[in-house]
């Protein structure tokens, strides 16, 4: 039952994303691509992509994409619900006990050691991300990395982008933007 | 739980977040503070300590804060159906938006022109995501704790290189964080506080 199996992904998704942002990435390249296939690579690039370009949050906005891709829009509410839903108990329940107790220590305690890791977690999606950036294909593991696909373009539109972003401070929309357009030009116009 | 009852309460509720998520771009870090703007300075509905306290709430449970945010306002304002307004108004924007989207890129995926615009737009936002990675990593370095730095370190090893499963990662250093605030506390220094995160 495709339905299900979307709440239920995407239940997951929303259960571990702890911190916000790109959080979910992790979780949502895990299940959407890893186990269960919905997506290839190239089209979570792309979900990415489109989640920059949209308000809202990462992980709904896969989740409405992979759920209209699989079985229209009762999917794509199937999957999105999946995705709030657990927020609402856990985000319930701590309201209790901040209202009850006003006390936060342990769950401030357990986010100390939460946040190191969803930041090395983003940080080995953002590497898929890239590999399929620079060279077209992600490889299986870090030992198995092919660099015959190698796009020169790309590593500098990376590189570019990073430096303004990290020297000027622009909304990164404006980048996304100025990316598009110079792959429009390069693989477009000119390929 | 303070109750304003009245269906045109409930739309106002409804209406703000709906508006305050389509109109959002860049994630859960931009909402909070339009959030504080609108429901403490405009409606004066909520206390400034309190949107502190509740933002607070939001970051330390899973899920995307931008909601977590909504259901806690919604919930302090008007109770479980006060959640139930909130939470509508914040998922359908990105739902209509991106149901919209899907159409789009499934009519014009096969475009050269478009997958030559989304080629350009990934390199883009690899630099995207690379330089939040960038922010984030430092500061946890930046927090100046051996604890959170090896952490950082170990569980990137642990993914990277070793493939370990994600939730595991995840479980252990939650149980690990916990461990160690407790700990801190025995030994009656209060452990570091968690700072604001940065996107």
């Amino acid at each position: 039952m495709i339905l299900l199996k979307l709440f239920w992904s995407f239940f997951l998704v929303g259960l571990f994303s702890f911190g916000g942002g790109y959080a979910a990435m992790p979780f949502i390249q895990e299940q959407v691509v890893e186990l269960n296939g919905w997506l290839t690579m190239n089209e979570f690039v792309d979900v990415v992509t489109i989640s920059q370009m949209t308000p809202g949050p990462i992980a709904i906005n896969a989740a409405t994409f992979v759920g209209m891709k699989m079985s229209g829009i009762p999917g794509a509410v199937a999957a999105t619900i999946g995705c709030v839903t657990p927020s609402c108990f856990i985000v319930l329940f701590l309201a209790y006990l901040y209202y009850r107790y006003r006390e936060l220590s342990t769950v401030k305690g357990i986010l100390k050691g939460l946040r190191p890791a969803v930041v090395s977690l983003i940080a080995v999606a953002g590497f898929s991300i890239l590999q399929m950036a620079l060279l077209g294909a992600k490889a299986q593991s870090w030992l198995a990395i092919d660099l015959s696909g190698f796009d020169y373009v790309a590593a500098i539109v990376f590189a570019v982008a990073l430096f303004i972003l990290r020297k000027f401070k622009v909304d990164p929309i404006y980048v996304m933007l100025g990316s598009g357009l110079v792959g429009f030009i390069v693989y477009y116009v000119a390929g | 739980m303070e109750k304003k009852k009245g269906i045109l309460f409930y739309l106002q509720l409804f209406w703000s977040t709906f508006t305050l998520s389509a109109f959002t771009f860049g994630g859960g870090y931009v909402i909070v503070p339009l959030m504080r703007k609108k429901f403490v300075e405009s409606y004066k509905w909520i206390e400034e300590q309190e949107m502190l306290d509740l933002t607070a709430i939001a970051q330390s449970a899973p899920g995307p804060i931008a909601v977590n945010a909504s259901i806690l306002v919604g919930y302090r304002l008007a109770g479980f159906p006060g959640a139930v307004f909130t939470i509508t108004g914040t998922i359908l924007p990105p739902l209509i938006i991106i149901a919209v989207v899907f159409v789009f890129y499934n009519a014009f995926k096969e475009s050269s022109a478009v997958s030559a615009v989304l080629r350009g737009m990934s390199a883009g936002v690899a630099a995207v995501v690379v330089d939040a990675i960038v922010k984030m990593a430092v500061n946890v370095v930046n927090e100046k704790s051996i604890f959170s730095t090896c952490l950082l370190a170990f569980s990137f090893i642990a993914a990277f290189f070793f493939d370990v499963d994600v939730k595991l990662i995840l479980l252990s250093c939650a149980i690990l964080g916990l461990a160690y605030s407790l700990f801190m506390r025995a030994k009656n220094k209060p452990a570091d506080d968690v700072k604001g995160d940065a996107k």
